[in-house]
């Protein structure tokens, strides 16, 4: 593990891939992202990337990202700045400078919006995020399970509108309000929240995983140079397994709280033939179940690859007719105590069920 | 029976077919011509000739062409565009076309306007669009020289006015300007749909006359029937729509030879290779269509977010140009110019089709003109030929197990009887001309895409009303009721909102009927 290391062009690439296969079918799509990250280090700007354990326990670190519907992001695009407009927000608010940028979520576009505001405002990246995946709500990330503050924190919109969130009662409420703001925003904002202490990150991040994300990508990209089918090799680098492979023949969708859920039936091809699997999303694969039998449950990842590129299909362009490999990846631990279950377990999406670890010899 | 012809204009070749009902009664192959007209009244005399047919009781004329394709690939005849983006301040920091290749963004896209202006997606200006800033844009637009433009909205899917408005003041201030608007050619996802429309903008001139030059051929050889060019689905629209839409033509040149290879071989799920002059098409047909592709497509190196049929292309052909020492085979073609440049019709460049004719694989030419290559020399090139294909079919396939794979197009002779992989080489009857059956055979589409709020309705009944207007507006457009059915349904949940807004989009083909 390099203690820093700076993004090449290339890291770009392997990460937009990884981001997505992490993004478990939600988490919106880096590309956009990707592209100006490219344009700042060809302009001369660098990302450097720093291990979190080394991180000095006083040094404040902040979490940055955008919220809201993926869909947004793709047609109205960022305007570029207003990442690191929020950052600057909440360090006129603490009277300090800050330290280090982190991610809130490695999955999707937010696993490379602080690099954004890293590149522009000469900040280093920590190599960790808060959910080592996508997760649709807000506090669902291991900073708020494990007890850290969510104000004050600060929202930008591409106008450079600042809400700043001084005080809330927890990340629950952070969430309300920061999603009543965003929808007047226009449906997608920029945050940065609460400057965290070096060691409550390394208390309470999921280590490592923008290096895990390079990683997935690197796989992937290397099994596709070779025209070689990338799942076999993706899976077996990150400990998963398969769990089904097939054809999408219905998918259902429905918008309830603002969210897009649905459920998508794959019907079995090959091996799989004869058998339905049904994967119940919203706006990320929550649940695979094969008739009555739970394959695969959140906080596990559960993601949906084109059968032949491995390319990740996000929900939101999930489609009749697609062949699809179905993969399951163990959570990373912080996801997977009593204390997290209770916020990212099936119960937390509304499932009667409890989490059962996913069984990797499928 | 109803008579129609199919014509594919290639590259290299133009193909034109006359079908009876289901039977394809003639056909013929001729060189596509530099100024295209000429080269589709030679296929079309020699075909009318051959079939002793009668001009007046042709129903309807299907054109397929890869002329818009290629334009962007080669980068030839392309106008230079000005494209212009209204959504400041959001997108900044993404200019237009940032993701091009550097050499067609230097000929096509020097002129870029980045405005204040867009809609959020429930419709409210991001901010006020000026029109102030418009006009001083039109003025620079106009001192450049530039004709042709390209106009994005941010959110113009969901309310278009903004892209209209900006058209007016273009129209005013330089009425000879063609416009396009992204509205009208593709869906939401910024970046992809104002690829399009830039790539739309800077065919519109070619459009013209390449339109105007099939018109011509036709008026020449005494028919009238009407006239419709096959859109990338496989599906046909008008010549006056094609001639304003000419990127809805792309890739309609491989699903027209899937769909005609299918047709004309009965099998209905196989991988297919067409090989025309230049390059060499892949596909897999499912249930007599092909697959499509899954996710964004890139169109001479550019991302589009249209559907497409999922095609690996590599440069293999007829006209292929080939080089010793390396050996490198393609991706240069001579295109039209096969029977001045090649070795075998006394020219100086050596070809694909030299080789196959060396080999022995092909008749045509003149052989003895080939006798200064070395045995050895033309093996190695027919096995890397073989292996090209081999490689390029491995990949398409869907599943390990051998598969049928159909060679169609006039320069499948490359494809050896033997590959791995394949479990039989199928060699269609009228396998040369399999795109113009495509198109003649080619189906008239309906489409609906519009936004509703669920909320007094479900969405079954949302959906049912939605595939009922589409099979409508199909038999509006000429398919025969009784072969219409629903192809594609999409839901798009526009997440975030307070009201369950669902925006759905439902294609419906069938049958063209056409005047007895």
């Amino acid at each position: 593990m390099d203690i820093a290391w700076d993004i090449t062009p290339d890291d770009l690439e392997a990460l937009e891939i990884g981001a997505n296969v992490l993004g478990t079918g939600g988490g919106g799509n880096p590309y956009t992202v990707k592209l100006y990250a490219r344009e700042l280090l060809k302009q001369g700007k660098r990302i450097t990337v720093i291990d979190p354990l080394t991180l000095p326990d006083d040094a404040l670190v902040v979490a940055v990202g955008g919220m809201g519907a993926p869909t947004v992001s793709i047609e109205r695009i960022i305007r570029g700045d207003e990442f690191l407009h929020a950052v600057r927000a909440l360090e006129r608010h603490v009277g300090r400078r800050i330290d280090a940028l982190i991610s809130k979520e490695i999955g999707g576009s937010n696993s490379m919006r602080p690099m954004l505001a890293a590149a522009l405002g000469n900040l280093p990246v920590v190599d960790g995020d808060g959910m080592g995946r996508a997760f649709p709500e807000l506090q669902m990330c291991t900073f708020f399970i494990y007890g850290l503050p969510a104000a004050p924190a600060a929202l930008c919109d591409i106008r450079h509108n600042v809400v700043l969130f001084e005080e809330v009662r927890d990340a629950f409420w952070l969430e309300r309000m920061a999603r009543a703001v965003t929808i007047q925003m226009g449906c997608h904002a920029a945050y940065a929240m609460a400057p965290w202490s070096g060691a409550e990150i390394k208390r309470t991040a999921v280590l490592h995983t923008v290096t895990q994300a390079r990683a997935i990508g690197a796989v992937v990209l290397e099994a596709r140079r070779r025209q070689e089918n990338p799942i076999p090799p993706l899976v077996a680098s990150q400990g998963g397994c398969v769990l089904f492979q097939g054809k999408i023949v219905d998918v259902l969708r429905r918008v309830t709280g603002g969210f897009a859920r649905g459920e998508v039936t794959i019907e079995g091809l090959d091996d799989y033939s004869g058998e339905h699997l049904t994967i119940d999303f919203q706006n990320e694969n929550l649940i695979a179940r094969c008739g009555e039998m739970v394959l695969c449950t959140v906080p596990d990842l559960i993601c949906i690859l084109e059968r032949d590129t491995a390319t990740p299909i996000n929900t939101e362009l999930l489609r009749y007719g697609f062949r699809v490999v179905v993969v399951g990846f163990p959570a990373p631990a912080p996801l997977t105590s009593a204390q997290a279950l209770q916020v990212v377990g099936p119960q937390a999406f509304g499932y009667d069920l409890s989490y059962r670890p996913l069984a990797l010899t499928p | 029976m109803q008579q129609r012809i199919g014509i594919d204009v290639g590259g290299t070749n133009t193909d034109a077919v006359l079908m009876q009902g289901q039977e394809v009664v003639g056909w013929v192959k001729t060189l596509t011509t530099a100024d295209v007209t000429s080269g589709i009244v030679t296929a079309l005399q020699e075909l009318l000739q051959q079939t002793s047919a009668v001009p007046g009781a042709i129903r309807g004329v299907m054109i397929g062409t890869t002329h818009f394709t290629n334009a962007v690939v080669q980068r030839r005849h392309l106008t230079p565009v000005a494209v212009v983006r209204l959504g400041l301040p959001a997108t900044e920091c993404v200019p237009p076309l940032t993701d091009w290749p550097e050499d067609l963004r230097e000929l096509v896209g020097q002129a870029t306007y980045m405005l204040p202006g867009g809609h959020e997606v429930d419709g409210r200006p991001i901010v006020p669009f000026e029109p102030q800033a418009m006009e001083d844009a039109v003025y620079d637009i106009k001192a450049r020289g530039l004709t042709d433009v390209a106009i994005t909205s941010v959110f113009s899917p969901v309310d278009p006015s903004l892209e209209r408005q900006a058209t007016a003041i273009v129209q005013r201030m330089v009425p000879e300007a063609l416009v396009t608007l992204s509205c009208d050619i593709g869906r939401l996802g910024l970046l992809e749909r104002e690829n399009a429309a830039v790539m739309n903008a800077c065919l519109r001139r070619m459009g013209r006359t390449t339109v105007q030059a099939f018109r011509q051929a036709l008026a020449i050889v005494g028919l009238h029937a009407p006239l419709f060019l096959t859109q990338n689905d496989g599906t046909l629209m008008s010549a006056a729509y094609a001639e304003q839409y000419p990127v809805l033509t792309f890739a309609s040149g491989p699903t027209n030879s899937m769909r005609g290879a299918a047709f004309l071989t009965g099998v209905a799920d196989a991988m297919v290779i067409d090989i025309g002059g230049t390059t060499a098409d892949v596909g897999a047909l499912v249930k007599g269509f092909p697959r499509p592709a899954s996710l964004a497509v890139e169109v001479g190196g550019v991302r589009t977010n249209f559907r497409m049929p999922d095609v690996y292309s590599f440069g293999l052909g007829g006209g292929s140009i080939i080089t010793a020492e390396p050996l490198r085979i393609g991706p240069q073609s001579v295109g039209y110019e096969l029977t001045s440049q090649a070795l075998a019709f006394g020219g100086t460049v050596l070809t694909a089709s030299d080789i196959g004719l060396a080999a022995g694989l092909a008749v045509f030419g003149a052989v003895h003109l080939l006798h200064g290559l070395a045995p050895s020399f033309i093996q190695r090139c027919v096995d890397t030929i073989g292996q090209m294909i081999a490689d390029s079919v491995d990949r398409m396939k869907i599943s390990a197990a051998p598969v049928p794979l159909i060679a169609v197009g006039g320069g499948s002779f490359l494809v050896p009887d033997a590959l791995a992989g394949v479990s039989q080489v199928l060699r269609a009857p009228h396998y040369a001309v399999a795109n113009a059956v495509g198109a003649a055979i080619a189906q008239i589409s309906g489409e609906v895409d519009h936004t509703v709020t669920l909320g007094t309705r479900s969405r079954d009944e949302a959906l049912a009303q939605a595939k009922a207007l589409a099979v409508e507006r199909a038999v509006t457009a000429g398919a025969h009721p009784d072969t219409v059915q629903v192809i594609d349904v999409e839901e798009i949940p526009l997440t975030y909102l307070p009201s369950n807004a669902l925006r759905i989009r439902v294609k419906a083909v069938g049958d063209l009927q056409l005047p007895e």
